[in-house]
């Protein structure tokens, strides 16, 4: 795909142009307007988590759905989808750095900053779950006075250091990118108190030639570290469930489906970010038809996989010849949740199929739609995997159902609120493309075009 | 006039003006170069024989010691508590091993971004450069040598003459 990239950005303009208009979208807002409606919805969604988690810590987690059997519901089936969405963010800007696909520069920033708190709003979840959460610092080794450790051969363990690795490996990474653009920002800001702020958080970087060398040696090196990390976590992830010996979960097809799921959820989220963000503060110039061409493809490709995880799970269960695991593929197909199997297909790969065409690739409201359909879709895939496999249990006496509660949906949409204030605030504050890199791109595609 | 003095700023309209420039001032002898610009150069570093960096080392450092003390500490905890799960080994490397491959890339990535930061000298507030009127322009689209004034051979007046000759659109004096 790298050859592509040659001149993927209009050679028809400046760096200097670039810099104005990435710097002067937060220093001098254009869409103040529509920011402001866009944060009062997501504030309202915010105020809604809050009230549930209020409501969750004074009742307990029976407000919720739960019961025996499916004890694990909408909050690990909301931290998966999460999780998944971030995981993007990261494969973008790392995967694709290394890999010199110099397209990604217009998309890494809000690809990353979108991992950032699609990360946070997973890591609510599982210690929401807790039942008493406040003794969350259990799972930290700390010399108890019960003289108790955390059990480190249990994957739950292992969960809180990959999220919270990752977490602050992401933050770490996405500062590190800043760096040179919150200067960028500092240099351009005429009003004292944008001086301030970007003087502070620009860390005083000059751009000095050695120190420049020294932070590509760790920008890149980091990207190095991040990929595989990206990987471990989704992996560590889908341990949660293949390392009990639940039918349905209890396969080695689950940590690279659980990957490829988390990368085609994630890029989906980008595209509907890249789409919304280019057409509301007019980026046509950086992401380019041709940058949506791209992410269409990868979407198309992730998407494909993951319908192989599909195909190999239900080979993995007839292969097995399990009583207990062929009555669970029947009941994910033919079952009461038979809806969440066949509403994930349809979401999933039906729409998909569009994207084989170039022009449909290349129409922003249409890989919207089909991106949307996607995210609705790797929401119906977890809610499936959840649900279908524990709903009937080994103990025929056990069998039940779930069904979700109000406090279940106002905790998830809430969640979408946790997620979008933040990104807001920061499209509001940092430049939201990386100004550096593009006009390190945009040289380089100059100078090819002069010979 | 000033007392003390930094340095003389040259200023370029393209990487390429940048390096041709920085290449010259090397040949005519001058070792006290730093060059500003937008986003990274390719060659400059060996243009001014910028010794190669050294943040590999800590990321090598930094995801050994990480590795080691994840090992450390989960056979501690499994040696202080011993829990039989079933018979399944205390210290069973492979249930060890996702904490110690998380930790490895934790400690290893930020040991690698804090000693980037350090042999920056950053974070700092200030810097003589940022007095200079078009420094600003650095993180824009212009691009900078600097000469100090500890280089042996800086003489205010010549080396802005050579600095003049070299190409640059315009040279400033500033102060330390």
């Amino acid at each position: 795909m790298s050859d592509r990239s040659a001149d993927i950005l209009p050679v028809r303009q400046s760096m200097g142009g670039i810099s104005d208009q990435l710097t002067g979208i937060p220093l001098h807002f254009p869409v103040e307007r529509r920011w402001l409606i866009a944060m009062l919805f997501a504030s309202l969604l915010l105020l809604m988590l809050m009230v549930s988690v209020v409501v969750l810590f004074a009742e307990g987690v029976g407000i919720w759905g739960i019961n025996i059997p499916v004890n694990w519901a909408f909050a690990i089936h909301n931290y998966v989808w999460w999780l998944g969405i971030g995981h993007a963010g990261t494969l973008i800007s790392a995967l694709l750095l290394l890999t010199q696909s110099e397209w990604r520069n217009s998309l890494n920033r809000f690809a990353e900053t979108m991992t950032l708190f699609a990360v946070v709003c997973a890591g609510i979840y599982p210690v929401l779950h807790l039942g008493r959460p406040w003794y969350i610092y259990w799972m930290f080794p700390y010399p108890a006075t019960m003289d108790v450790w955390p059990q480190f051969r249990s994957p739950l363990e292992w969960d809180i250091w990959a999220v919270l690795t990752y977490l602050t490996v992401s933050f770490a990474f996405w500062y590190t990118g800043l760096i040179p653009d919150l200067a960028a920002a500092r240099d351009r800001a005429t009003k004292r108190s944008w001086q301030i702020f970007f003087g502070i958080t620009s860390l005083g970087w000059r751009g000095s030639a050695a120190h420049w060398q020294r932070w590509s040696q760790a920008y890149r090196l980091t990207a190095g570290l991040a990929v595989p990390l990206v990987v471990s976590v989704h992996s560590e992830v889908s341990l949660l469930f293949a390392s009990g010996q639940i039918p349905g979960w209890h396969s080695t097809i689950f940590p690279p489906y659980f990957v490829l799921g988390a990368a085609f959820s994630g890029f989906a989220v980008v595209s509907i970010i890249a789409v919304s963000l280019r057409s509301w503060f007019g980026l046509y110039n950086l992401v380019t038809d041709d940058h949506l061409d791209l992410l269409g493809m990868v979407l198309l490709a992730t998407g494909l996989m993951t319908a192989y995880g599909y195909v190999f799970e239900v080979f993995d269960a007839l292969y097995s010849g399990d009583a207990h695991e062929l009555q669970t593929l029947a009941d994910r197909l033919t079952g009461a949740y038979a809806w969440t199997y066949w509403g994930a297909i349809i979401f999933n790969f039906i729409p998909l199929q569009a994207l084989w065409w170039r022009e449909v690739r290349r129409t922003g409201w249409a890989l919207l739609l089909i991106s949307i359909a996607v995210a609705i879709g790797m929401w119906l895939e977890r809610y499936m995997i959840l649900v279908t496999s524990l709903y009937r249990d080994f103990l025929v006496s056990s069998w039940s159902k779930f069904t979700p509660t109000f406090w279940d949906w106002s905790t998830y949409f809430g969640t979408i609120g946790l997620f979008l204030v933040p990104f807001l605030i920061a499209i509001r504050v940092i430049p939201l493309i990386s100004i550096f890199e593009t006009e390190e791109l945009l040289h380089e595609e100059k100078e090819k075009t002069h010979g | 006039m000033v007392e003390r003095v930094y340095g003389l700023l040259a200023e370029f309209d393209s990487p390429e003006a940048l390096t041709a420039a920085a290449r010259k001032a090397r040949d005519a002898g001058y070792r006290r170069l730093d060059a500003f610009t937008p986003f990274p150069v390719e060659g400059l570093a060996r243009i001014l024989r910028l010794p190669r960096p050294t943040i590999s080392w800590a990321g090598l450092i930094g995801g050994f010691s990480g590795g080691g003390f994840a090992l450390l500490m989960q056979c501690y905890t499994n040696y202080d508590f011993p829990l039989n799960v079933g018979g399944r080994p205390l210290y069973a490397l492979s249930a060890f091993a996702v904490v110690m491959f998380e930790l490895t890339i934790l400690f290893s990535a930020l040991s690698m971004i804090i000693a980037m930061l350090w042999q920056n000298g950053l974070p700092r507030l200030n810097y003589p450069l940022f007095a200079a009127k078009r420094f600003h322009l650095a993180s824009k689209d212009r691009f900078f040598l600097c000469i100090g004034a500890e280089d042996e051979k800086y003489d205010e007046e010549q080396t802005s003459a050579f600095l003049q000759q070299a190409g640059a659109s315009s040279v400033e004096l500033v102060p330390q």
